[in-house]
């Protein structure tokens, strides 16, 4: 490891990723607003440095595996490993397995996506639907070929 | 409107469409029982489905394709029956297909849940459908840009016969 890897890692263990405990005075309102702050929390932590800004943005349009992410970066494997591992946790980037590779791919494109088909899927949906009910109404009372 | 309430979670990939009908849970199950009835609902206009086989037992498979006009552009479905409860539950499962057209590795990409039942003097069916990837679902979409294109020129169809008569 060099120096930059350290420094790299002390930054991300002085983070404060862990949540607060959800105490039994809390009411669930505000257990849920707590768990909302410490999701931001993770996620400007998540946006806070130069190279995981990078790593989101890399695998936003196709996904990248972690050594050639590393490759992009003068820091370790490790290193590059432990950034994805904070972007994971802010829910910026999920992480797959292919064979031996692990491979980052940038959430937010995904679910940018996910929206966009599931609009076309209602689309499509809608309109089957009415045929639907135009052969229902037409088979109605018929008997069973 | 048949359509009564739509859920969408992307981050689940989820969709859950509630749709109400004027007719008997029996006469809605036959939509999907009968292939002949199915196949005329499933594809677009101008898409016609059909169905080649149509097994609507539990571990059976359902397999469609969909033709279009010109006879070039083909979408094959398969679906694997999953549970099977006449008439009020169906669940099937939309199989990997390979290129060479054989079911893949068994991997499920979409699975449709189907749930007839009464309400008030009506019919409610809910369909819910889960994509296992957002490639499922582009999939599944796919037929969707083909079917917004048709039905748009269904309805230019529809206009052009309106203003020439």
């Amino acid at each position: 490891m060099t120096s930059c890897d350290n420094r790299s890692g002390d930054r991300l263990t002085g983070a404060p990723l862990t949540s607060p405990a959800k105490g039994v005075f809390y009411n669930h309102m505000v257990v849920e607003s707590l768990e909302h702050e410490d999701r931001i929390d993770r996620l400007f932590f998540a946006l806070s440095d130069r190279t995981r800004r990078d790593i989101v943005t890399q695998s936003l349009d196709r996904e990248r595996s972690v050594s050639d992410l590393g490759r992009l970066y003068p820091i370790s494997l490790t290193a590059v490993q432990k950034h994805v591992e904070v972007l994971v946790d802010a829910g910026l980037v999920s992480k797959h397995r292919r064979g031996r590779e692990q491979l980052v791919r940038g959430e937010v494109d995904q679910l940018h996506r996910a929206h966009e088909l599931l609009d076309r899927l209602e689309t499509v949906w809608r309109a089957r639907l009415e045929r639907f009910e135009d052969v229902l109404d037409d088979a109605m009372g018929k008997e069973c070929r | 409107m048949t359509v009564t309430k739509i859920d969408k979670n992307p981050e689940t990939r989820t969709m859950v469409i509630t749709a109400v009908f004027t007719a008997s849970v029996a006469d809605v199950w036959r939509l999907w029982a009968d292939p002949r009835l199915l196949e005329r609902w499933w594809g677009p206009p101008g898409f016609p489905a059909t169905f080649e086989h149509h097994d609507l037992t539990a571990g059976g498979t359902i397999s469609y394709f969909m033709s279009g006009p010109d006879g070039v552009d083909r979408f094959d479905g398969t679906w694997t029956v999953v549970e099977v409860d006449a008439p009020t539950r169906l669940v099937v499962e939309d199989a990997v297909i390979d290129d060479d057209g054989t079911p893949g590795d068994g991997n499920s990409m979409t699975r449709m849940e189907i749930d007839i039942e009464v309400v008030g003097d009506r019919t409610q069916m809910v369909l819910t459908t889960h994509f296992d990837s957002l490639d499922g679902m582009e999939r599944a979409v796919a037929m969707g840009v083909v079917e917004g294109m048709t039905s748009c020129m269904s309805q230019i169809d529809a206009l052009l016969a309106e203003v020439t008569s």
